[in-house]
């Protein structure tokens, strides 16, 4: 659309709003200039390997389990007839309500030596002591892969089975009558064309696997996380740390370019969904597998981890379920939802900017925005600290000088750094859900409009919005149940005598005291299924008797997508 | 229709959220805010008995890193008055910083010890800490092991559990190690005592003692508090057995004594309400506060002449206390860490 007056007003707000946003991320960078001292030399002779080795094998553990899960869940679901399918089929997202470090509190409670099951185990068999027999550890890299996996396969869950659902029914057909078993079809072309949202997914997951402390530290695996938090903490360098976080995002960088290139494939594949939709009848054997394997993974991510903290909530619960609880369940809700509205409103400025002013400094503003999303909480937090600390002090100088009063920390000293934060952080999945909404309305729409004689704006709103609203509310729910999840930055930045959900949870389980946490672990949970359900609505099937829109289930996809 | 009730509801949450953070904003008149190392159920029962005495309201933020930093990028505006810190080199890092002022209070200088308190009065230690040796009572006979070097020896091949090397309980007794041997053969100390390790390091310390009654080791190291913890934990009985099932080891009586280290606080630079975080610090190193940390804490009184709690009398007696002073403690931490990353201590 040509560098219109209208055009260049969207490029500046594009501009604006992705440097607003890419300010945490620019302080780190900004720190990495000034190390206390040059770390790489003590950590290359060191321990930098170890570091490296086990992100990599995390990372390449997480992404295989989630890939066979989600994928294979998907295909399941979408693609084949089997007792419980339509439970399944929104019944698999709701692990990822669950927090990570919940879910490794719970199993290592339930798992370890003291725990029921090798309680149950010695007592069957009358052994004395852990040297009398063999138990999988659960504190360790096999554990840390299995928790992630079980929370994150979410992910690839539901861009698969957005993928499966709408590829053309045909295509399958046409690879059936050339020859291909059920099984070769499914390798040969169904999954091929839903790589590129396969990889969108497994994309997110490995982000939330890099920025993942709370698991890997709790279960002693030591990623290149644990590396920075223990260069900041115990060597005291916080642009050591801050240089270590830095590199970490070149990978992700990496991640989020394949991630792109994959994208752009995809658009090729315009998909005429709904028509001749076939699923395979699964019977006798077959269909019990099916069932058996999914309900595994929903037992697994969701179903143990609540019934063990249900039965610790409701031990005490009276004794849990103060004001102030009710007080923290608040907080919690409030700052989600409204970070919730603020990425969904600026993302939507974001890709409604990024389609009016099509460039390359556009895209490459609007993907550097997103690069928050891979970096560790706690590092993340000081990335908000230092800006807003800056603009309140200066503020509170200028205050001083020419008015003769003081406005203090307006901003960092307020529940607003956390907003701010929560923003910065998780902007990326709603842009991302925008974004390929957006992408599906055809440019012809916006010609309509405006030679109709509407602005930009008033296209925006009478044209795009209804359009794209799946998109933004699916970006905004998922945020939502992230934000409800976010831990380090929250645990820093509050104000005095505020807590969350997250930060009240981690009080007390980080001191074995599982008990007492239960219950705000439980809320999290709760709060964030009522999203998960609201989502799961919107995948409904063509069966129950709705009219079918893939298209939004499609708006996930992009969710984290970093284009 | 979606889109319109969408925009309602969103409207709605903005107007709530806004009333929220107004009613946060405001503040009560006589305070005093603190910025916590330390879990706020561990100085809360304190923190009460203040407020009860003084009618001074305290707020807290509690986090486990960050505080500094945070402290630091707020500058002159900063709310916090007073920083708990759990070990020393939190109290150093302020100091080094510049973000502490310093209190001059007779009350001060008469409660706490010489040792334990910066000379010009940046930062007050407030209890101390031995770090000691946790024996399986089964499967270690007393008078086995005496000393933080024989962690070494090779008998104890399999049988140690400990933290991360890199936790901040862990830095400070290899610091003293250091000050004590020099690097060298404090290098060779920690490889053998990686050697003996049952298990990668992992855990906080009651995590070991929960091992050590659970079979997978025989010894560990773990601050003295978590003793006192375990054994009346009514609310998690389990934690009872744990305990039950070691002995405690007062470490090197025979020469230097045991490692000690301190909780403390400092006062901040821009405390605006300076006067009360210093009747606050003065209240902490009081008769009643110091005995209640004894009583519910297990935490030793830095003031003398307080009462150790009774169970503290049972099970721990008078021991010789190794009295390396803080500030060279803290001076070989940065060489401590890096030893831990040499000898790869916690892979």
């Amino acid at each position: 659309m040509g560098s219109t007056p209208s055009a260049r007003r969207w490029f500046w707000a594009v501009l604006v709003i992705a440097l607003l946003v890419a300010l945490p991320v620019l302080s780190v960078f900004a720190l990495a200039f000034f190390p206390e001292e040059n770390i790489w030399p003590h950590l290359w002779d060191t321990v930098l390997f170890h570091y490296i080795g086990a992100t990599l094998t995390l990372s390449l553990g997480v992404a295989l389990c989630t890939l066979v899960t989600g994928v294979g869940a998907a295909w399941l679901v979408s693609m084949c007839r089997f007792p419980g399918r339509r439970f399944f089929e929104w019944g698999l997202l709701l692990p990822f309500a669950v927090p990570a470090y919940v879910i490794a509190y719970v199993y290592t409670d339930l798992l370890e030596y003291a725990g029921p099951v090798q309680q149950f185990l010695r007592e069957s068999f009358g052994w004395q002591t852990s040297r009398d027999y063999w138990f999988p550890e659960i504190r360790s890299m096999g554990g840390a892969i299995a928790m992630l996996s079980l929370v994150l396969y979410p992910y690839v869950y539901m861009l698969a089975r957005a993928a499966f659902l709408e590829q053309c029914g045909s295509i399958r057909a046409a690879s059936r009558s050339l020859g291909c078993t059920p099984w070769q079809s499914f390798l040969r072309v169904s999954l091929p064309m839903a790589r590129p949202a396969i990889a969108v997914g497994l994309s997110l997951v490995l982000m939330e696997t890099l920025n993942d402390f709370g698991t890997v530290d709790f279960f002693a695996v030591r990623t290149l996380s644990v590396g920075i938090y223990d260069t900041w903490l115990s060597r005291g360098n916080l642009g050591g740390a801050a240089q270590i976080a830095c590199s970490t995002l070149v990978f992700v960088v990496l991640l989020v370019t394949l991630e792109r290139m994959a994208r752009r494939r995809q658009r090729h594949f315009v998909a005429s969904p709904g028509s001749n939709r076939h699923r395979y009848e699964l019977r006798g054997g077959r269909a019990l597998a099916a069932t058996l394997f999914c309900s595994l993974v929903l037992l697994g991510g969701f179903g143990v981890p609540m019934l063990v903290l249900l039965q610790y909530a409701l031990g005490n619960f009276a004794s849990y379920w103060t004001d102030d609880f009710l007080s923290i369940a608040r907080n919690s809700f409030l700052l989600s939802a409204v970070a919730a509205l603020a990425t969904a409103l600026l993302g939507l400025l974001l890709a409604y900017g990024k389609r009016l002013a099509a460039g390359k400094t556009v895209r490459a503003l609007v993907g550097f925005s997103k690069l928050g999303y891979a970096m560790p909480g706690a590092v993340m937090a000081i990335g908000v600290i230092i800006p807003l600390a800056a603009f309140d002090n200066t503020l509170d100088d200028f205050a001083r000088r020419y008015l003769d009063t003081s406005t203090g920390l307006l901003l960092s000293g307020s529940v607003f750094a956390i907003l701010f934060a929560y923003t910065a952080r998780f902007l990326a999945v709603s842009t991302g859900a925008i974004e390929s909404s957006l992408d599906k309305v055809t440019p012809s729409m916006d010609r309509a409009s405006r030679s109709l004689g509407r602005n930009s704006w008033q296209t925006l709103w009478a044209v795009h919005l209804p359009l794209v609203r799946a998109g933004i509310l699916s970006g905004a729910i998922v945020v939502f149940v992230d934000c409800m999840k976010e831990l380090p930055a929250t645990l820093l930045l509050r104000p005095f005598g505020f807590d969350t959900l997250a930060t009240y949870v981690y009080q007390f389980a980080s001191d074995e005291m599982l008990e007492r946490s239960a219950l705000g672990a439980l809320m999290i949970v709760l709060v964030g299924l009522l999203p998960v359900i609201l989502l799961s609505r919107a995948m409904r099937g063509p069966e129950d008797g709705r009219e079918e829109k893939p298209a939004e289930v499609a708006e996930l996809p992009p969710t984290a997508a970093m284009g | 229709m979606l889109s319109r009730s969408l925009v309602q509801g969103f409207a709605r949450i903005a107007v709530a959220a806004a009333t929220f953070g107004f009613t946060l904003s405001s503040a009560a008149a006589e305070q005093v805010n603190i910025y916590s190392y330390r879990q706020p159920f561990l100085i809360e029962p304190v923190l009460d008995a203040f407020t009860e005495e003084t009618g001074i309201e305290t707020r807290v933020v509690y986090a486990s890193k960050g505080l500094v930093e945070r402290l630091e990028r707020e500058g002159r505006n900063s709310p916090a008055d007073l920083v708990l810190t759990s070990n020393t080199s939190n109290l150093m890092q302020l100091v080094d910083k510049g973000l502490t002022q310093s209190v001059d209070s007779k009350v001060l200088e008469e409660n706490i010890p010489a040792q334990f308190r910066d000379e010009e009065g940046q930062w007050y230690g407030l209890t101390t800490r031995a770090r000691l040796i946790y024996a399986s009572k089964d499967r270690v006979k007393p008078g086995e092991i005496t000393s933080y070097e024989e962690l070494a020896d090779p008998k104890w091949k399999g049988r140690v559990c400990t933290r991360s090397g890199k936790h901040p309980y862990s830095l400070s007794l290899i610091a003293s190690m250091i000050a004590e041997h020099g690097e060298e053969k404090t290098t060779e100390w920690l490889k053998g005592v990686k050697a003996n390790l049952a298990r990668k390091p992992q855990g906080n310390d009651r995590a070991q003692v929960k091992a050590i009654s659970e079979g997978v080791c025989d010894l560990s190291l773990g601050n003295s508090y978590y003793f006192g913890k375990m054994i009346t934990n009514e609310e998690e009985p389990e934690q009872i057995e744990w305990a039950k099932s070691v002995n405690l080891v007062f470490p090197n009586q025979d020469d230097r004594g045991t490692h000690m280290f301190i909780s403390g606080a400092a006062v901040t630079k821009h405390a605006p309400n300076r006067d009360n975080a210093q009747k606050l610090l003065e209240f902490l190193s009081g008769e009643q506060a110091q005995y209640l940390y004894a009583e519910k804490n297990f935490e030793f009184p830095v003031r003398p002449g307080v009462e150790r709690s009774e169970l503290i009398q049972e099970y721990m007696g008078e021991f010789k206390e190794d009295d390396l002073s803080l500030t060279e403690i803290a001076s070989y931490v940065p060489a401590a860490s890096k030893l831990v990353d040499e000898v790869a201590f916690d892979f």
